[in-house]
């Protein structure tokens, strides 16, 4: 293996790819080159590196320098004075509190621990970094009971919003007697504001590919499916790439390492429906049809794909499976709360320093994490309130700044963890604006299937527009309570139950917005 | 040409979304046609009603005409407060097109879409495959003629 004086990581995503990286990397080879340092310097393309900089963001191994923004220009003045001098570019460097702090947006990684450091488009850049580890002992070394166990030991929740235990949800699916199981990877991340998933997968497709196998082996699936949003074209083409590699290896396919064990992998790409991040929703869309949400009970885990025993998991629960076969739930348990196990993908936005993704210990205050991992506000702005969860999340208040970020804690104030999005309002924007915006978007996202849904986000949509003009009156805005509340309690599916949770939290903690707006 | 596309796949219901995917990237109109639902519903032996129950559902098809480059607007939560209502506003100006149309020369369509996962760079919006980020209505100035520019 060559070795190099440092290793230049550039982020190769949706918006560096818009803001010409290509172009960028021949015209940085070209120059290393000149200097002669092409043998001393690694470029390496890799995933994202865990702040959100504009455009083109490097990150400089060993010193751990991250520059944001970079442009062709800057190219001449980053080699003659960082690569060739040592001294980094300052008005580059990424603005940030944290900026000397080399792992400052990554307190305990569990998650994204190769995310922005190896290649996620080589096999063996996964290897080398330990992967296929826990996947080789979960076939060769452990009985499908023993993996259960072990994942229910650590109290791994499901990451996908209602956060139930996925060790128990594989304990239902594993001993049934059927003929063909699967394993459905929901990766139609469409919650607003949430993208973590889209980070796992464009940084790090090979350990989510680790989960999905380590969960086959634990229920008996044969055959599992990516559902993928159709928007997140370099997840499918990372994914199909790293499916590829897998196969040329071994290490999918037929008779994986000699144990007799088979498994297919392959993806299926949605075409832009919210409520497929539904399971059943999502399943009836894998079949080729509407999705339309199925009648529960049954579950998907007796009677789901093609009427077999299927397990659905999110991304980033799947993504945690490799760490805890290999590490062991113990070291697992040392990260967040005892109810709330493991770590947490936060991507934070709006009117933040720096809008980012940050993986944190479960229970970490949303105090915390505004501060130390989105460098706090803005600067001239102060925080209002923030949207935790997504378009069927709450609006928190400030005096909830403390409230722990984990799902029992956020569960005592009828709040929700849901996705993980946070996004963050300053003191001018206004409540009713917002709630507006979500209510366009439920209205816009309601499946059509049962009436309290498909009415019920209408009839909000007309009485929010008409509160929003100020034609309103208090009545409608317990009208919308009302109205919420019905459509919670007699919904088909979780789709129709989630608006109130953003309508009751917003005419609670802000009602002196809605007093004043219908009174104009 | 329907047909080709379909034959890429094996003939079960579960290949839909895909091959309506396929055919409508591979449609200089960046449509789904009628006669095209035919010739998959023979293939897949699903009464056409279902392919249009699903062509309808999902909001990145369409059974209309579109033009050479669709933009996709996200009007989610995140974009909305960082402007994107004045990005509509802008766009419609440029392109002298309301939302779901597409300009005379056939270049543009304009659409709005519910969240593209981009929200670290609010406002967003899509044209075809690339993402563009951090609207500006001066950006969008800049991009649209550049787009057109090329042709």
């Amino acid at each position: 293996m060559k070795y190099y004086r440092s290793h230049i990581l550039v982020s190769m995503n949706e918006t560096s790819i818009a803001a010409g990286v290509q172009n960028f990397l021949q015209n940085l080879r070209s120059e290393l080159a000149k200097a002669e340092l092409s043998t001393e310097i690694n470029i390496l393309e890799t995933g994202p590196l865990g702040f959100f900089g504009r455009g083109i963001c490097l990150t400089v191994y060993p010193e751990n320098v991250n520059y944001e923004s970079v442009k062709a220009e800057d190219i001449a003045e980053l080699v003659s004075e960082h690569f060739l001098k040592g001294r980094p570019v300052k008005r580059l460097m990424l603005d940030s509190v944290n900026k000397f702090n080399p792992n400052f947006n990554y307190a305990n990684r569990i998650v994204l621990r190769n995310s922005g450091i190896i290649d996620p488009e080589k096999i063996d850049d996964y290897i080398g970094a330990g992967g296929y580890v826990a996947w080789e002992k979960a076939l060769t070394q452990m009985q499908p009971a023993d993996i259960i166990t072990e994942v229910k030991k650590s109290g791994l929740r499901g990451r996908g919003g209602a956060g139930f235990p996925a060790g128990m949800k594989w304990s239902f699916t594993a001993p049934l007697d059927a003929p063909q199981k699967y394993v459905v990877v929901n990766a139609d991340e469409g919650e607003p504001g949430t993208f973590k998933d889209r980070l796992i997968m464009e940084g790090d497709p090979h350990q989510l590919l680790e989960g999905i196998m380590i969960c086959a082996r634990a229920i008996g699936a044969t055959i599992a499916y990516i559902y993928i949003r159709g928007e997140y074209k370099l997840c499918i083409s990372r994914l199909e790439l790293a499916i590829k590699q897998a196969k040329e290896y071994g290490i999918l396919g037929t008779n994986i390492f000699d144990s007799g064990f088979d498994l297919d992998i392959m993806i299926k790409i949605g075409a832009g429906a919210y409520v497929c991040g539904e399971e059943t929703a999502l399943i009836e869309s894998l079949e080729g049809n509407r999705g339309n949400p199925r009648w529960k009970p049954p579950f998907p885990g007796v009677k789901g794909l093609w009427q077999a025993p299927t397990v659905v998991n999110n991304v980033e629960t799947l993504a945690n499976v490799p760490f805890i076969i290999s590490e062991g739930a113990d070291e697992f348990l040392k990260h967040g709360t005892p109810e709330c196990t493991g770590t947490k993908v936060f991507t934070i936005l709006g009117d933040v320093a720096h809008p980012g993704l940050c993986e944190v210990d479960m229970g970490t205050t949303l105090r915390t994490i505004i501060n130390e991992y989105a460098g706090g506000m803005k600067k001239g702005f102060r925080f209002k309130a923030a949207l935790v969860g997504g378009a069927a999340g709450v609006i928190l208040p400030d005096r909830m700044l403390d409230v722990k970020m984990d799902f029992a804690s956020l569960n005592q104030y009828a709040a929700v963890l849901g996705s993980g999005a946070i996004l963050v309002m300053n003191e001018h924007q206004s409540i009713v604006d917002m709630l507006w915006s979500i209510l366009r978007f439920f209205r816009h996202e309601s499946c059509g299937k049962c009436s309290p849904c498909k009415n019920g986000t209408q009839q909000l949509y007309r009485l929010i527009t008409k509160i929003k003009k100020g034609e309103g009156t208090m009545d409608d805005v317990d009208l919308m309570q009302t109205i919420a509340e019905t459509m919670f309690n007699t919904s088909f599916c979780a789709l129709g139950q989630s608006p109130i949770m953003a309508i009751r939290s917003a005419i609670e903690n802000f009602r002196d917005e809605f007093i004043a707006i219908t009174n104009k | 040409m329907t047909l080709e596309i379909c034959q890429k796949y094996a003939p079960t219901k579960d290949n839909l979304i895909q091959i309506l995917h396929d055919v409508q990237d591979t449609h200089p109109q960046h449509y789904i046609p009628s006669e095209a639902v035919d010739v998959i519903a023979e293939y897949l032996n699903v009464p056409a009603n279902h392919i249009y129950g699903v062509l309808t559902f999902y909001t990145m098809y369409s059974t209309t005409p579109r033009g050479k480059n669709i933009i996709r607007l996200c009007e989610s939560p995140p974009c909305y407060i960082k402007g994107s209502e004045n990005m509509l506003r802008k766009l419609k100006v440029i392109l002298g097109v309301q939302t779901g149309e597409t300009t005379k020369d056939g270049m543009f369509t304009l659409e709005l879409c519910a969240c593209l996962g981009v929200c670290g760079n609010a406002p967003v919006m899509m044209i075809n495959e690339d993402v563009y980020g951090d609207l500006t209505e001066e950006k969008l100035e800049e991009i649209i003629d550049k787009i057109r520019g090329m042709k």
